[in-house]
């Protein structure tokens, strides 16, 4: 992916269009389209590095016994993939569709701050070596839980302090890109796009944006309460100075449960502007589909403690967060039956991107399934902590939030690469993504009812078995993400068929009048939308 | 439907893995598959478990509908199938519905998991009350009513866990001294932790209550069945949490009160002089328990420690210096580590394991610390 071709198409070369060659082009650059390539690049190397990690996990936990590494390490494991899945790979993921795809999308030539975006990219890699290089100091990588709750967390080395710098990092970097986000979508409209003409790609974002700005602050003040009390003397979460420690778990959920959205907001964009075209009918219901999106964005503030319900809390604050979790399930639904509708009736094709976007639909609301069941708090309290929360998660996030990434690259690649996809490989890297992510997962359901508590390094004989089978569909699902790496570097390096302006029947939106790859700099002339 | 699909597909696979279970386990009872919550002994948990099935078969109901409509329009209003796109893209009457009947759903449901959480937080009228403590790693329990308590940690020997023998049938779920409580006796937990959060967790008796250091939760179960029902610690606390199981002892009233008599005669026995004066070889032998109900989590049964983590007490300069920095050390913890005070032991036990680790592996000092002099430090 590192190769963008760089031909100009006529009319689009530019005096000023110098680049430094090699590695100066990458650090120097202002452009959109290279950063959001940086992004993509960066968040599937995380993704591969957390994804290790899990396999550290799930190898440890192939049979009763410690076999492979210590409780210690084992913990670490946990924590480090959490972080780096969801600050390291899931977000800059998003953020990278976004560079490469709101400009083109909207019309407009770039990103509003060009160069405030090349630094919040180029703030993540510290961020990610920070965060490795916490397993090599002594006392080891903080080992507390990606929710980091303490006072665990105040009695760890100095991984944690690392871990906390780096979180800090990161938070700057999102901040910033949504600043960049917001401006961009709100200025640089082409002329007759108004907002309610926008793809839904640039509304989730939009939303997203907002939320980043309105949560991550409040993680970074979390954070830097951990940091003073562990080395400053404060008592922010300790009783015996006048604190609380379940202060931080409101703290920190408060951040956590908008930081969910963050992860799925992007990824229903992606979705809403792939099935309508593989269905060659128009998106059904596009108002409601923005409100339900605002909806599900303000309802998400108010539902923090849902995470909380075993710290016994008053009844009256239990009540509220279990009905006002629950209503969730109405925007969401909505969402799922739109997007239903735009299939209904329509011209359904099946390439790679929709069998995605197919997959997605479904194990989402599986996944959504699943947290309505959770949010029934005497349910939850047999639930809360164990492998059927695990399970849910993971179908929001990886057959939710990764699906939705994997069927936007498949959409996209042609346009930024210029080649096309092997369309076989795509198939296969769906079908053995689909058949190992529910062997893996789905028995995790079946681990927590049971009683699995999650964090354990070691379990009671009854959870055998799910969790032998959920330890093979792990090394099955490692291994398939090798094939999407395989047909991408296909695309980059230009082997495969050459992909036309508009590789899709059923496309309409504005990155597919432009040529394939898309040229250096587009849309300095906005287009008219009418 | 999910689960049928589950059962099924549990079903065809119960064949080949019972074959690979066999080849990599012998030890494994057929009962290592298991998929559901655990059967109930409590109207709490009862209530949990058909509010679990409620929610399950409306979502399964929903399941079929919601997808039965996407596989129809896949498999009819495909391309390849000729199938000419419509056109529209609202219905403003649909979206109504689509919005308001869910909302009926979730009104429906709230209805019975609110009755449920009153019952669940109503902790009124307690027939008696015990006292939780989390520590990193173990339970204490003492019971408020009968002045007695005792510490919980797990049983099962560290070689099973290394794979050097063969597990037991309740491997990690087994302590060596379970909680015993009368059956029909509404049972109120206070529950609070020494170090770190902890959770309490019975999913027999559908209770799951966080132990959180400073504060004190209460919670409570009733429990309609004699037996012996295992849980575990539920929430993160450091390396050692997936080794401190809770083991609950459920008994007839009458075994129950004979029970507590026996408890009562034992730490009435148990309480020591601390003005005995013992010789070096019975403060060994003593020391050599205590060590390794508190202690060999972090320093080991080599005494070595963990590099980076836990310092090794063999050939320690504290152990092998002057005792009245280790008795201070064993007394009040170390700010900032992990090592905790041990205040709670009694002058006994504190003696003993001093006395332990200071003639253990290669420390040789011949000193045998006295309870009394314990109990002077104290001060």
């Amino acid at each position: 992916m590192s190769s963008i071709p760089h031909d100009h198409v006529a009319g689009h070369d530019h005096a000023h269009d110098h680049r430094p060659s090699g590695i100066a082009r990458w650090l120097t650059t202002t452009n959109h389209k290279d950063i959001g390539t940086m992004y993509l690049i960066f968040s599937f190397a995380m993704f591969l590095v957390g994804g290790c990690m899990a396999l550290t996990i799930r190898a440890e936990l192939f049979q009763p016994g410690l076999q492979v590494v210590h409780p210690e390490f084992f913990n670490s494991m946990t924590t480090l993939h959490g972080l780096i899945m969801v600050f390291g790979a899931i977000m800059p993921a998003a953020v990278g569709f976004a560079n490469w795809m709101i400009p083109m999308l909207i019309g407009a030539p770039d990103m509003a701050f060009a160069r405030m975006n090349n630094w919040s990219f180029w703030l993540l890699p510290p961020a990610a070596i920070l965060l490795v290089t916490s397993l090599f100091v002594p006392g080891g990588a903080a080992a507390a839980g990606w929710t980091l709750y303490p006072p665990l967390t105040i009695q760890a080395g100095m991984g944690t302090d690392l871990t906390i710098f780096a979180v800090h990092i990161m938070g700057a970097s999102s901040i910033m890109g949504s600043i960049n986000i917001i401006t961009t979508i709100l200025n640089l409209r082409a002329p007759g796009m108004t907002l309610m003409k926008m793809p839904m790609f640039c509304w989730t974002w939009l939303i997203t944006a907002y939320l980043l700005i309105a949560v991550m602050p409040v993680l970074a003040g979390a954070v830097t309460m951990l940091l003073t009390d562990r080395h400053f003397g404060t008592s922010f979460f300790n009783a015996a100075g006048g604190g609380d420690p379940v202060l931080f778990q409101h703290i920190f959920w408060f951040f956590g449960h908008p930081e969910v959205y963050i992860i799925i907001l992007p990824a229903f964009g992606i979705i809403s502007e792939i099935i309508p075209v593989f269905s060659r009918k128009p998106l059904f219901g596009y108002a409601s589909m923005v409100y339900a999106t605002a909806g599900i964005a303000i309802l998400s503030f108010i539902v923090w403690a849902h995470h909380m319900f075993t710290t016994g809390m008053p009844l009256a604050g239990t009540l509220f967060f279990m009905y006002a979790t629950m209503l969730i399930a109405v925007p969401t639904g909505v969402k799922v039956f739109n997007w239903l509708a735009t299939m209904w009736k329509g011209a359904m094709t099946f390439e790679t991107p929709m069998l995605f976007a197919v997959g997605f639909l479904f194990l989402f609301t599986m996944g959504g399934f699943t947290g309505l069941v959770l949010a029934i708090m005497p349910i939850d309290v047999q639930l809360q902590d164990t492998y059927y929360v695990v399970a849910h998660f993971h179908y929001v996030m990886v057959a939710g939030s990764l699906f939705a990434f994997f069927s936007g690259a498949y959409y996209w690649l042609p346009k930024w690469t210029g080649t096309m996809y092997d369309e076989k490989i795509g198939q296969l890297h769906f079908w053995t993504s689909f058949v190992t992510f529910n062997i893996t997962f789905f028995p995790m359901h079946f681990l927590g009812l049971a009683g699995m508590p999650r964090r354990i390094p070691d379990y009671a004989q009854q959870f055998a078995d799910w969790n032998l089978v959920a330890s093979v569909g792990a090394f099955g699902f490692g291994l398939s993400q090798l094939i999407f790496l395989w047909a991408v570097i296909k695309c980059a390096t230009g082997s495969g068929a050459k992909a036309p302006a508009k590789p899709w029947e059923g496309g309409t939106s504005l990155e597919w009048t432009l040529p394939s790859p898309a040229p250096y700099h587009t849309f300095e002339t906005p287009p008219v939308v009418k | 439907m999910v689960r049928n699909q589950a059962k099924e597909r549990a079903g065809r696979r119960r064949v080949g893995m019972a074959g690979i279970a066999a080849l990599l386990s012998p030890g494994i009872a057929l009962a290592a598959r298991e998929w559901n919550l655990q059967p109930p002994v409590t109207t709490i948990a009862q209530q949990q478990n058909d509010l679990h099935v409620f929610i399950f078969w409306i979502c399964v109901v929903i399941f079929i509908a919601v997808f039965g409509v996407m596989f129809y329009s896949i498999f009819r209003h495909r391309k390849s199938v000729g199938h000419v796109p419509a056109q529209f893209h609202e219905n403003t009457l649909v979206e109504i519905v689509w919005t308001v009947v869910p909302f009926l759903i979730l009104l429906f449901m709230a209805f019975p998991a609110t009755k449920t959480i009153l019952a669940m937080k109503d902790t009124s009228a307690p027939d008696m009350t015990v006292k939780i403590t989390g520590y990193q790693w173990k339970w204490g329990y003492d019971y408020l009513q009968d002045g007695f308590g005792f510490y919980s940690s797990l049983k099962t020997p560290l070689a099973q866990i290394e794979n050097r023998e063969p597990k037991g049938e309740n491997y990690l779920l087994e302590v060596d001294n379970p909680l015993v409580v009368p059956v029909d006796a509404k049972v109120r937990l206070l529950i609070t932790a020494d170090d770190v959060i902890h959770a309490w967790w019975v999913p027999a008796f559908g209770v799951k209550q966080d132990a959180i250091p400073g504060f004190v939760r209460d919670t409570w179960f009733k429990a309609e069945k004699p037996g012996v029902y295992r849980g575990q610690c539920a929430e993160l606390c450091g390396k050692e949490h997936g080794f401190m199981p809770i083991v609950v002892e459920v008994k007839t009233k009458a075994e129950y009160a004979t029970w507590v008599a026996a408890q009562k005669a034992k730490v009435a026995a148990a309480a020591d002089d601390p003005a005995k004066v013992w010789d070096l070889r019975d403060l060994v032998a003593r020391g050599e328990k205590v060590y390794a109900a508190n202690c060999v989590a972090c320093h080991q049964a080599s005494g070595k420690g963990v590099a980076g983590a836990f310092p090794a007490l063999d050939g320690s300069k504290v152990v092998n210096g002057p005792v009245a920095e280790q008795r201070a050390l064993v007394l009040n913890g170390k700010q900032g580590t992990a090592m905790a005070s041990f205040r709670q032991l009694s002058d006994t036990d504190i003696a003993a394991v001093i006395t332990y680790t200071r003639n253990s592996w290669g420390n040789k000092t011949g000193e045998a610390e006295q309870p009394a002099a314990v109990l002077a430090a104290r001060k």
